[in-house]
């Protein structure tokens, strides 16, 4: 039987890997990855409390699908914003998009 | 150790793993497909928390579609760039911390909490989970309306990827 | 229609005619004069008619006509004004009636009216002739409304000085005769010497002025009255006025009160030491110096002294020792009189000399009031105005007739100096009578003129009473007044004439002779109603009315002389020796005075007029200059008033700039740019944080939501 730690931890540090990769990768489309790593953490984590507290009520599941649905959506949007991006400046590095600065 | 356990623990190492290489290759392609394995390890997760519908559109949608939309846009934002690209930015260091403690500090809270080890309770054979699902996402009880909003958000999405992405014809 | 309304009139034609000839009537000349001599001779009639009433009256001293109406409230009583005429005051009204129109009408002729314009005159300098066919003619007075403006306003002042009954609204008429000199002496405004004359006849009547007011002041301080005939025609009163001490040691209230009032007549009758303004006063017109120096102002000094005479005399008795202000004026007008005779010996302009005459015989009337001889100088003054101003206008009407001939001659000689003239008896027999007559009589030629029995009235009436130092220095004067007066006729109207000018002069007009003619008639006649009692053969054909009339204007009728032959005498030696020497020097006198060389010295003191101009201007002008420019002006005004001022400016000036450089700026100033600069430092400072690079916002973002978790990782560390 798996307790519900085992999930959690899981969760917690796929999630770090993700905080990593959007805080400390250049290219903007593997920024976008670690993002996307971020979203599967949090999945894992609703899922299981659902299995593990409430498992009567679909709302856990609900959410997920939510989640899904938002993380595709994010993911189109900003794919396209960064090929945006690169038609212009012809770079996708994220330091180099700094127009917005003093 | 029971094989559920064992699995749990081979699957949670893949993902892991295939996360760490995800963030730290610098060839795109290869930490897009690094991506793609970690998301199998997810949905196999899904099955083991008896979550079957959710890991088939795990499958479906993020690996089938954003991973490789992800694919696709590294194709295209090639260019004229070299391989000789750093992969991590100049202040890598702080963020390697700031994660690091994040997780730490996530498990350390986590162990507080008394229910940690709680195992899973036993779910009534015979329940149809996908069906309740469906019901749950159209009742007018339930989340029809997140539902909907779902669907104007991805329309939205759509409508606006297309409008960024277009191809400018001469002026803005 | 009473006298006593009737008297309240006279003064006003004059004063109304002024008003309408400034206002109304200036451009038009015929207008003007025809007011102008319209209100003199309405004056002149109502005049008449109040003289013909008062000499009908009985004792008229006694019951004089009065009116008066409260005029002035002074606390709880109201100071009245009125009219009076008594036997002074009524001979004083007929000769002022009859010699301010005999001047009114003489003006039209003087100034030309009818003449053309002159192309070169200008309002403000004596005409100086037009061209009409070809020919040089007089030209008309640019400003010929203004001066019968001018002499109306004059007569008003004297009108009002001779009818009032009071110290005030005689003094109101003295000062607007003061005023009017000063605008006709100066009437041709343009020529700086008559301007410096004005001024010098107003400076000088003022000094005396002063004192007079000072006089009048003390005198209602004394007796809470300036009315006439509550003063001096009771005897109680001055009695009391005589006893009591003034402050100044030796005078006793009335003395002194005299005194200054008579100091007032000094310096308007022209006496010396105030003498010097009337002389210069001939730049005037010539209508003006027989106004001003023998029919009024002159006149109204006297008039005042011999109305006061009650209260200069009080504590005198007849035959009694003088009081101190009595012994003053003999001594003054003495010595006057002989002063202005001896400078009259040397003039070469023929107004000069009728000038220092005229301060000549009112120093005899001053002199004969200062022994007591208030009759005496009453009869003279009436005489005096008569001939002095038939003499003036008679040489008004020579130097018309000079004028004439410089015109037609072209040649520039000055038309008044009498070495230019000579042998005008041909060519202008009128003036010459005329002037003879006037002479005469200021002579004192015996019995046909005026001027004798008024003359001779003094002398007797000096040496009767034992003044003889009086009578000799008055029987000097007369000599050289003889003198003086025949070198006078012989140099302008006998012999041959001097010049071209002279050559071709002619008569005047009508308008000149006739008042000529009227006045020679009163010099002639006037002195017939004062013949003494006493006198040898005509004394009693002729009731000595002047005696009887005027002295009841005293308390105590003064009584006449007793007759003695001495001073009769001396009187016709003087005035027929006098004569007959002037016209033996003087028969043969070419351009050159024949007593030039024979008196040396002497000559050109007299010729310089004792250089008394010199000494006043050295005494009191220059220092007063030097006073008025250096002192108050340089010195209080610019550096010490001005000074204060520049240096209080200057005091604020350094305040303002200390506080502008020292506070304004660095503090408030600075406190303001201070913050300013901070703000942009800190600024440029912070805007640095904007890197635009979004994982770095991101990572500020998660660690500060770590920090967030802190707390919580704390309390589960523990």
């Amino acid at each position: 039987m798996i307790p519900l730690s085992w999930y959690l931890y899981l969760a917690a540090g796929l999630f770090g890997l993700g905080l990593y990769g959007v805080l400390a990768r250049k290219n903007a489309i593997a920024i976008l990855m670690g993002v996307e790593l971020m979203l599967n953490a949090v999945n894992i984590n609703i899922v299981a409390f659902w299995r593990y507290l409430t498992p009567q009520n679909m709302s856990g599941q609900a959410f997920a699908v939510m989640v899904f649905a938002v993380a595709a959506a994010e993911v189109a949007v900003g794919l396209a914003l960064v090929i945006s991006i690169y038609r212009r400046r012809k770079t996708v590095d994220a330091d180099e998009i700094n127009l917005m600065k003093w | 150790m029971t094989v559920e356990q064992a699995v749990f623990l081979f699957t949670s190492f893949l993902i892991l793993f295939s996360g760490f290489m995800m963030v730290t290759r610098q060839n795109l392609v290869h930490a897009a497909l690094y991506l793609v394995v970690a998301l199998f390890g997810v949905a196999v997760i899904f099955v083991l928390l008896e979550a079957g519908f959710l890991a088939v559109v795990q499958v479906l949608v993020y690996i089938g579609a954003i991973a490789i939309l992800m694919i696709f846009a590294v194709m295209l934002t090639r260019g004229n760039a070299t391989e000789e690209q750093e992969s991590m930015n100049a202040g890598f260091g702080w963020a390697m911390l700031l994660s690091a403690l994040f997780a730490f500090a996530l498990i350390v809270m986590l162990g507080q909490w008394a229910d940690i080890g709680a195992m899973a309770p036993a779910l009534d054979a015979g329940r149809s989970t996908i069906e309740e699902l469906g019901s749950a996402l159209v009742s007018p009880d339930g989340y029809v309306i997140p539902f909907e909003v779902a669907s104007v958000l991805l329309l939205a999405a759509l409508i606006g990827a297309l409008v960024v992405a277009r191809p400018q014809k001469g002026g803005k | 229609m009473t006298t006593e309304t009737l008297i309240w009139l006279v003064p006003l034609p004059p004063l109304l005619v002024f008003f309408l000839i400034l206002l109304f009537t200036r451009r038009n000349n015929a207008l003007s004069h025809t007011l102008g001599v319209g209100a003199a001779f309405l004056s002149w009639l109502i005049g008449m008619l109040v003289f013909l009433a008062a000499i009908g009256v009985e004792h008229l001293g006694e019951h004089p006509f009065t009116s008066s109406v409260g005029w002035l409230p002074t606390g709880a009583e109201v100071f009245p004004v009125g009219v009076l005429i008594d036997p002074l005051s009524a001979v004083t009204l007929f000769f002022v009636a009859w010699t301010v129109l005999m001047i009114f009408i003489y003006s039209i002729g003087y100034h030309n009216f009818g003449q053309p314009k002159g192309e070169h005159d200008v309002p403000g300098l004596p005409p100086h002739g037009a061209t009409q066919h070809g020919h040089a003619v007089p030209s008309v007075e640019p400003m010929y409304a203004r001066f019968f403006a001018f002499i109306a306003l004059f007569a008003f002042g004297m009108y009002t000085l001779v009818i009032s009954d009071n110290l005030l609204t005689l003094f109101v008429g003295w000062e607007i005769m003061g005023l009017c000199s000063y605008l006709l002496i100066g009437f041709w405004y343009a020529k700086p010497s008559a301007r410096d004359a004005a001024i010098k006849a107003f400076i000088t009547t003022r000094v005396g002025d002063v004192f007079m007011l000072l006089g009048i002041v003390a005198l209602y301080a004394a007796t809470g009255t300036l009315n006439f005939r509550q003063i001096l025609y009771n005897p109680a009163l001055l009695e009391q006025l005589a006893s009591t001490p003034s402050v100044i040691a030796g005078l006793s209230v009335a003395g002194l009160i005299g005194l200054l009032l008579f100091i007032g007549t000094v310096g308007k009758s022209a006496q010396w030491p105030l003498h010097v303004w009337l002389p210069d006063a001939m730049e005037g017109p010539t209508p003006v110096s027989a106004m001003i120096h023998a029919a009024t102002m002159v006149s109204a000094g006297v008039y005042m002294v011999l109305r006061m005479f009650p209260l200069l005399s009080a504590g005198w008795h007849h035959g009694g020792e003088l009081t101190s202000t009595m012994t003053m004026m003999a001594f003054i007008g003495a010595f006057t009189a002989l002063f202005a005779a001896t400078i009259a010996l040397t003039q070469k302009d023929i107004k000069r000399v009728l000038a220092y005459s005229t301060i000549s015989q009112l120093g005899y009337m001053i002199a004969a009031l200062g022994i007591g001889a208030y009759v005496a100088a009453a009869f003279h003054l009436v005489t005096h105005a008569f001939f002095k101003a038939l003499l003036f206008l008679g040489s008004g009407s020579v130097i018309h007739g000079m004028e004439h001939g410089v015109l037609h001659t072209g040649e520039h000689v000055d038309a008044q100096d009498m070495f230019n003239m000579g042998g005008l008896k041909n060519k202008m027999p009128i003036t010459f009578w005329t002037f003879v007559i006037g002479g005469f009589a200021l002579s004192g030629f015996p019995l046909i003129t005026a001027g004798f029995w008024s003359k001779d009235e003094i002398l007797a009436d000096a040496f009767g009473n034992g003044h003889l130092l009086v009578f000799l220095t008055l029987a000097v004067a007369a000599l050289l007044t003889a003198f003086y007066t025949m070198r006078q006729i012989t140099l302008t109207f006998l012999g041959e004439p001097r010049t071209k000018a002279a050559a071709h002069a002619s008569e005047s007009v009508p308008s000149m002779t006739a008042p000529l003619v009227v006045l020679a008639v009163f010099a002639i006649a006037a002195g017939w109603v004062g013949i003494p009692e006493h006198f040898p053969g005509l004394g009693g054909l002729l009731p000595s009315w002047f005696h009887e009339f005027v002295g009841g204007t005293l308390v105590e009728h003064p009584e006449a002389v007793a007759f003695n032959i001495i001073p009769l005498l001396v009187s016709l030696g003087v005035a027929l020796g006098g004569l007959a020497l002037g016209w033996l020097v003087y028969r043969k006198a070419g351009q050159l005075d024949p007593l030039r060389k024979p008196l040396g010295a002497i000559y050109a003191l007299l010729e310089n007029k004792y250089y008394f101009d010199e000494i006043y201007d050295a005494v009191f002008v220059r220092p007063a200059q030097r006073l008025a420019e250096g002192f108050s002006y340089l010195f209080i005004d610019r550096q010490v008033i001005d000074g204060f001022l520049h240096r209080v400016a200057r005091g604020a000036f350094s305040l303002g700039s200390i506080f502008r450089n020292y506070f304004d700026a660095p503090v408030v100033n600075g406190f303001g740019d201070f913050t300013a600069s901070v703000t942009q430092s800190f600024g440029r400072m912070l805007r640095k944080v904007q890197t635009g690079q979004v994982q770095q916002y991101l990572l500020f973002v998660a660690l500060l939501a770590f920090g967030g978790l802190f707390y919580y990782l704390l309390n589960a560390l523990q």
